[in-house]
């Protein structure tokens, strides 16, 4: 029983970071149909950006938990400046094209971004934990839980409502919904296809590095964190179907779910389970969990 | 009636024999590397000219460069003869295997399908540590070749013929392939499956067979790496090294079988300066380069030299 | 009594709330060629579509030559010896018009997977160049076939499927795309190389007066049904039939 409910908070707290770092990449691939390997790449930026803020905030000996909100505001910042400037700059040269070349390029803004961290944060590590410490344990059923980790369940909960108040409640929520379905129509319908694309990628970014920032306190942020994101992100979205936010969120809590179990009742797959649920799922649902099969005309 | 491509083949191959008697020897070296790296790169452009970007090339590099090591560990084979066969057979063993689960998917799917299992391969490697020496590998002996016992300098000009025999008979092999048949039906798929299929060819057995293709080709590049390295490390099967191969192809152009060989000489050639120069700035320098090949060159650094032949041609 | 080159039986599929194929039973003996009419969404397409495999009914059964093939994929079919050419040409824009042709004879021969000899042997391109002449495309056989013009694409398409040699042939709406002026002169060519063949046809036609000429029989379809079957100078003179197919009198 007390295993049970441990599995269940750490594959929940697992879960909520695997929906932070993956929900901006199903997001972008839905409106903009190109998956952006560069989506590691900002996660990175947001954790740089979130620990050389913090360090510089918390050296100031500044208000203690206002290093949370020097996190959002990293983020946004990040977010709100790498994002428009890659679409605007770059991706939106390849619309209409090949997928594949969509891929390659993505591939190359990855690569670019990658060497910049260096030369903006340097190679040296940074450690932001200040945060993390700050908020001290939680015990729940006789464990100690650092309570950082329930602060990430709450942000992640926070931006999955956002996100669905943003898509279904606001005006340009639904017109981001219309695009998902049939841009063509939504062109037809007036809709600025331009402008609507530079804010799902910006929005797509912040959500990336919100991903990044939130993760700095607890690791050590150093060259290199973006690469294996891209790959678990892929998984997670593909295993809930990519371009849909539900699925973002489904994929997170089994992967999560699936992990914790793993890593309690059976070590030795640890390393493997994202993998094999992303396996397992796709023989059974090639379009994952929410995805919709598009049948091609003839 | 590829008469004068042919004799080009030959003229190179000749031209590579000679180098390796009046290079330097780090020069030597370097192009063995290459050539090497040049054999993976062509599994990259198997699978492109079908329309398929594999980022998990590494899967089958570093299988063979790890099933060489094992070779030598276990049952102390050091005949390079045995060893090559053997690598790569494991590759094509491994490529069956995986193919059953990707050949279905295309685009981004297979990309990143592909880039999943090479990060498993990667992940078992560095984990276990017993088997597979962890982060730190495997040293590869001197190979003996026809069973000499080959040192120094010696070993090191056997290793890169061997290189270059083996990249002549693969660059022989994927021409024949791309001008037969089923090289332009793994073509056609990438053009229009649904065709395809209304011929009454099985398209997920094309793709099937060009990934086994492919999977043989990055084995044969990861066992000649391995040999001329000298020591295998778990980076072999890491997505940046598939990445890498990725970029030399678009590099090069998948039009032609010399267009990547060549890309992959240029790019270690400066590759080697580079990361000398400019350690922090090599990812960005290849990464800007990409992005202006594909935006303004989308037929590789290649594709203006190749229009020029072909008008020399008529 | 000759044996059905086709029987369709009971056949039925729902998208949804859409019927896109009702209990439709025919069937083919060789030697017809069978024009299929009805207004935009009557299941024309879904029709061939069903008969070759891209969908799967959710009842009855389809027989080639007295061959169950429901289940089977396109590429099985196809195999079988029942072509197809679209209504939208599905090329390979990439390869030369020759090429698309070699490819297609080259699969004909079941060589698809062939790394033996070159695609473009000597006997196989004459071959090609031969199905090109009788499509007038000969002109065009080293350019992409992605820089011919709509009419080329359209003819590149049917020709493609002729250079299979099935005993079947399907094609979809085959004039579209060509001018008024050349559809009676594409369709002369076309019927041709079936007789010439001994290839049974079904053709899915807008063009009432291509029909009428053509046809050695009808098919109207209305909301995945069967309303009419018969020759095309008596189905088409139905006042009722003519108001299905056309919304005019």
């Amino acid at each position: 029983m007390n295993q049970l409910l441990i599995i269940a908070v750490d594959g929940l707290v697992f879960a909520s970071w695997l929906f932070l770092v993956s929900v901006g990449l199903s997001l972008i691939y839905g409106v903009l149909r190109i998956l952006n390997i560069a989506h590691g790449s900002l996660f990175a930026v947001g954790a740089y950006a979130g620990a050389s803020l913090v360090v510089a905030y918390s050296t100031a000996g500044l208000w203690a938990p206002g290093a949370l909100g020097v996190l959002l505001v990293a983020a946004l910042a990040a977010g709100l400046v790498a994002g428009p400037v890659i679409e605007r700059g770059i991706i939106r040269w390849t619309y209409g094209r090949e997928p594949v070349m969509q891929l390659l390029v993505t591939f190359s803004v990855f690569l670019i971004l990658e060497d910049l961290t260096k030369l903006v944060w340097g190679v040296s590590p940074y450690y932001a934990y200040q945060p993390y410490q700050l908020l001290g344990q939680v015990r729940i059923g006789g464990i100690d839980y650092p309570a950082y980790s329930f602060l990430l369940l709450l942000v992640a909960a926070l931006t999955g409502v956002g996100l669905w108040w943003f898509v279904r409640r606001t005006r340009f929520g639904r017109v981001v919904v219309a695009v998902i379905h049939d841009p063509e129509i939504s062109v037809a319908m007036g809709v600025n296809l331009s402008r609507v694309y530079v804010t799902t990628f910006a929005l797509g970014s912040v959500l990336a590095a919100l991903g990044g920032a939130f993760t700095a306190p607890m690791i050590s942020v150093v060259p290199g964190i973006g690469v294996e994101v891209i790959v678990l992100a892929f998984a997670v979205v593909v295993v809930g179907g990519l371009g849909s936010l539900e699925g973002a969120a489904a994929g997170a809590l089994l992967i999560g779910l699936v992990r914790a179990a793993a890593v309690h009742l059976l070590p030795v797959l640890e390393l493997f389970t994202i993998y094999l649920v992303m396996a397992a799922v796709l023989l059974v649902r090639p379009l994952g969990l929410f995805g919709r099969v598009e049948a091609r005309r003839i | 009636m590829n008469l004068p491509r042919g004799a080009l083949g030959v003229l190179l191959v000749a031209a590579l024999v000679v180098a390796g008697l009046v290079l330097p020897r780090w020069l030597v070296f370097l192009l063995a590397l290459a050539l090497a790296k040049g054999v993976a790169v062509l599994s990259v452009v198997v699978l492109m000219r079908a329309g398929l970007v594999s980022f998990g090339q590494g899967l089958f590099f570093a299988g063979a460069a790890y099933a060489a090591g094992f070779a030598m560990r276990w049952w102390g084979i050091r005949e390079a003869l045995l060893l090559v066969p053997w690598s790569v057979g494991l590759a094509v063993g491994l490529g069956a295997l995986a193919g059953l689960l990707v050949a279905r998917y295309r685009d981004i799917f297979f990309a990143m399908l592909t880039l999943a299992l090479s990060m498993v391969l990667y992940g078992v490697l560095i984990k276990a540590y017993g088997v597979t020496g962890g982060s730190d590998g495997i040293r590869i002996p001197t190979p003996t070749l026809l069973g000499l016992q080959l040192s120094g300098d010696d070993a090191r000009l056997v290793v890169y013929y061997l290189a270059v025999a083996a990249t002549a008979a693969a660059a022989w092999a994927v021409g024949r392939y791309a001008a037969a048949p089923a090289g332009y039906l793994a073509h056609a798929v990438r053009d229009n499956e649904v065709r395809v299929a209304y011929l009454g060819a099985p398209v997920s057995r094309i793709v099937y067979a060009a990934f086994l293709l492919s999977s043989g080709l990055a084995g044969l590049g990861g066992a000649l790496t391995a040999l001329n390295v000298g020591h295998v490390d778990p980076g072999l099967a890491y997505w940046t090294t598939s990445g890498e191969l990725v970029f030399i192809a678009v590099l090069g152009g998948t039009g032609t079988v010399l267009g990547p060989l060549a890309g992959a000489v240029v790019y270690e050639l400066i590759r080697s300066y580079a990361f000398k120069y400019a350690p922090y700035a090599w990812q960005m320098l290849v990464g800007a380069a990409m992005l202006l090949i594909i935006l303004f060159l989308p037929g590789g650094l290649w594709s203006p030299v190749e229009r020029v032949w072909r008008r020399a041609q008529g | 009594m000759k044996t059905p080159i086709l029987e369709v039986e009971d056949l039925t599929l729902h998208f949804g709330s859409i019927t896109a194929a009702e209990r439709e039973t025919v069937i083919v003996y060789p030697g017809e060629l069978v024009g299929i009419v009805g207004p935009n969404g009557a299941g024309k397409t879904t029709f061939l579509n069903l008969i070759t495999g891209y969908l799967r009914p959710e009842r009855g059964t389809i027989r080639f030559w007295g061959q169950d093939v429901v289940g089977l994929a396109p590429h099985q079919i196809t195999a079988l010896g029942v072509g197809r050419s679209f209504q939208i040409p599905q090329l390979f824009l990439t390869l030369t018009v020759r090429e698309n042709v070699l490819v297609a004879l080259a699969t004909r021969e079941g060589r698809w997977a062939s790394v033996r000899r070159p695609l473009h042997e000597p006997a196989r391109v004459q071959a090609a160049d031969e199905v090109l002449l009788q499509f007038g495309l000969l002109a065009q056989a080293d350019r992409p076939a992605g820089e011919l013009p709509e009419g080329g694409r359209k003819l590149l398409d049917v020709a493609m499927a002729f250079a299979l040699r099935p005993r079947l042939l399907l094609m979809d709406e085959p004039t579209s795309g060509v001018s008024a002026r050349e559809k009676f002169q594409v369709m002369d060519t076309l019927v041709q190389a079936l007789r010439e063949g001994g290839i049974t046809a079904l053709f899915v036609e807008h063009d009432m007066d291509v029909v009428r000429r053509y046809a050695t029989r009808v098919l109207v379809l209305s909301n995945g049904r069967i309303l009419a079957d018969g020759v095309p100078s008596e189905v088409l003179e139905d006042p009722e039939i003519r108001l299905a197919v056309t919304g005019r009198r």
